[in-house]
């Protein structure tokens, strides 16, 4: 479990995080959501101790990681795995090489017990094969898949992932969700995920942290996300029209209602009687 | 500001390399691996300068020596002793900063950039002493060694210039050679390489480092490193004459 508590970081005199609490469950994916320039890469770095907080703590199964020196933060960072935005696989170093890195660097074992290793981690990524590629041969969901996999090749505790989606296509994306998710459960990983994909957040998201302007604007769970009656997350979420009319059709199943005017001629068959408007107030 | 707030940083950086390593066949395997693109990488380039800066140095001193009282051997003397303090280790330091400075700074400038220091960091490891302690390492091992390289390739370049043209027969300025050596001249020289090793390496790692931005920061830094280290060999060249000699 991760515990952020206070935590407030600023560049120059402008603050970019402001006092945003938060607690991450193991077995969980843990989603930090928000526009562009909310928040979100600044607040993971500053977990993951990349970036020093000027106010609050990071506790890490109930360790402050924050007042942590030297080696005691080196042993919890050799706990915690993190699939970058670009991947950041080793240029000079072969698929192979890169996901063996941490093995070498951290452990003494034999080349062959670090190879099954890493032969094995490439299979759970289904990425088998590629061992002798270098990543300026590999697609951008191929890089996705072997930073994940180097990320996870030590067995850590803690999984970070800052827009695991960004740059693939929608169907890649769903890969590297899904797979997310299944590694999340199977080692019981507390997994935090930055994105501002809607399709990731209603795919793998158990607890979600919205961020708006450096601040802590909602949080909750997937379910209540739809319901949410938070005027700049639904701004947030429902850019899409799509989006829109998928929760208005939730709401007509589970209400009976559509709590705004939207056209909803598209999805309602024409001999529905007609909808209660129950926006007023709102 | 600035100016004290990168020598601070410098000096930070320099003091942060020095922390026990996570695994030390990691870090001789990355020695290794510096010791071959620096040394071996520089190596043809240092040998192309040296015959030609030897050369053109036999036939320079030829072309000033007018005086018949002056003995031929003694354009031997000058080139060795030019070559050996001068041209050998601070021109092809020079050279070097250009080859192997911009080469380091522009390859810790993409890693910075590409967030690969940062995925190091969040692994656990050193990174101030996993990438740049053996870089500077190498330096300090490789660098005087193709100083060495390059006074002799010199003397040689001076020689085969100086036969070729009818200029100084090879007895002649084998013997000037041998005429009036100062070996300390040699201590000298190597020193001097030592010194410009730490800032060739050192000062473009700094750069490198701690670059901000994309792929132009990263040009940028990569030519400032060059200039800023080819400053520091001139400016420390001077102070090392000024002492040493």
């Amino acid at each position: 479990m991760i515990e952020v508590k206070n935590i407030k970081k600023s560049f120059d005199g402008k603050v970019v995080i402001e006092d945003v609490s938060a607690v991450m469950k193991a077995g969980q994916c843990n989603l930090i959501i928000g526009s562009s320039g909310s928040g979100k890469t600044v607040l993971q770095k500053c977990i993951v101790g990349l970036f020093e907080p000027d106010y609050g703590e990071v506790l890490y199964s109930g360790q402050n990681f924050t007042e942590m020196k030297g080696e005691q933060k080196t042993e919890i960072r050799k706990e915690i795995g993190m699939l970058f935005q670009g991947s950041a696989l080793f240029d000079s170093l072969n698929v192979e090489e890169n996901i063996m890195f941490p093995l070498s660097m951290f452990t003494n074992d034999p080349h062959k017990k670090k190879l099954d290793r890493v032969n094995e981690v490439l299979a759970r990524v289904n990425l088998p094969g590629v061992n002798k590629k270098y990543p300026a041969e590999l697609s951008g969901g191929m890089k996705k898949r072997v930073a994940l996999a180097r990320a996870i090749v030590l067995n850590p505790k803690y999984l970070f992932c800052d827009e695991p989606n960004s740059g693939l296509d929608p169907q890649t994306s769903l890969v590297i969700d899904k797979l997310i998710k299944e590694i999340t459960l199977e080692f019981n990983m507390t997994t935090v995920v930055n994105t501002h994909d809607m399709n990731s957040v209603m795919e793998i998201g158990d607890y979600i942290l919205y961020m708006y302007k450096g601040k802590k604007e909602w949080e909750g769970s997937k379910k209540e996300i739809i319901f949410s009656k938070n005027q700049l997350l639904n701004e947030f979420i429902f850019a899409s029209e799509f989006l829109q009319d998928a929760k208005d059709m939730r709401m007509l199943e589970e209400t009976g209602k559509i709590p705004n005017h939207r056209n909803m001629d598209l999805m309602l068959d024409k001999d529905t009687p007609p909808i209660e408007d129950t926006s007023e107030g709102e | 500001m600035t100016i004290f707030n990168d020598i601070g940083q410098y000096l930070l950086m320099i003091k942060g390399m020095f922390t026990k390593p996570e695994n030390h066949k990691m870090y001789w395997k990355e020695f290794i691996h510096q010791c071959t693109e620096i040394g071996f990488g520089s190596l043809g380039i240092v040998a192309i300068i040296s015959v030609f800066i030897g050369a053109v140095s036999t036939i320079q001193t030829a072309y000033q020596l007018v005086s018949p009282l002056i003995p031929p051997s003694t354009i031997a003397q000058i080139v060795r002793d030019t070559v050996i303090l001068e041209f050998a280790p601070t021109l092809v330091c020079i050279v070097l900063a250009g080859v192997a400075g911009s080469r380091i700074a522009s390859e810790l400038g993409n890693m910075r950039v590409s967030e690969q220091i940062d995925a190091l960091e969040i692994m656990g490891v050193n990174t101030k002493t996993y990438l740049i302690l053996p870089k500077i390492a190498a330096a300090l091992l490789m660098i005087p060694l193709l100083v060495v390289i390059a006074m002799a390739l010199g003397i040689w370049g001076g020689r085969l210039a100086g036969t070729m043209s009818g200029i100084i027969s090879g007895n002649i300025y084998d013997k000037g050679l041998l005429e009036f050596f100062v070996p300390y001249n040699v201590i000298f020289a190597l020193t001097k390489a030592y010194v410009f090793s730490f800032i060739i390496s050192s000062v473009p790692a700094f750069y490198g480092y701690y670059v901000k931005g994309g792929a132009l920061e990263i040009g940028r830094a990569s030519t400032k490193a060059v200039v800023v280290s080819c400053i520091l060999i001139l400016f420390a060249d001077y102070i090392l004459s000024a002492l040493l000699l």
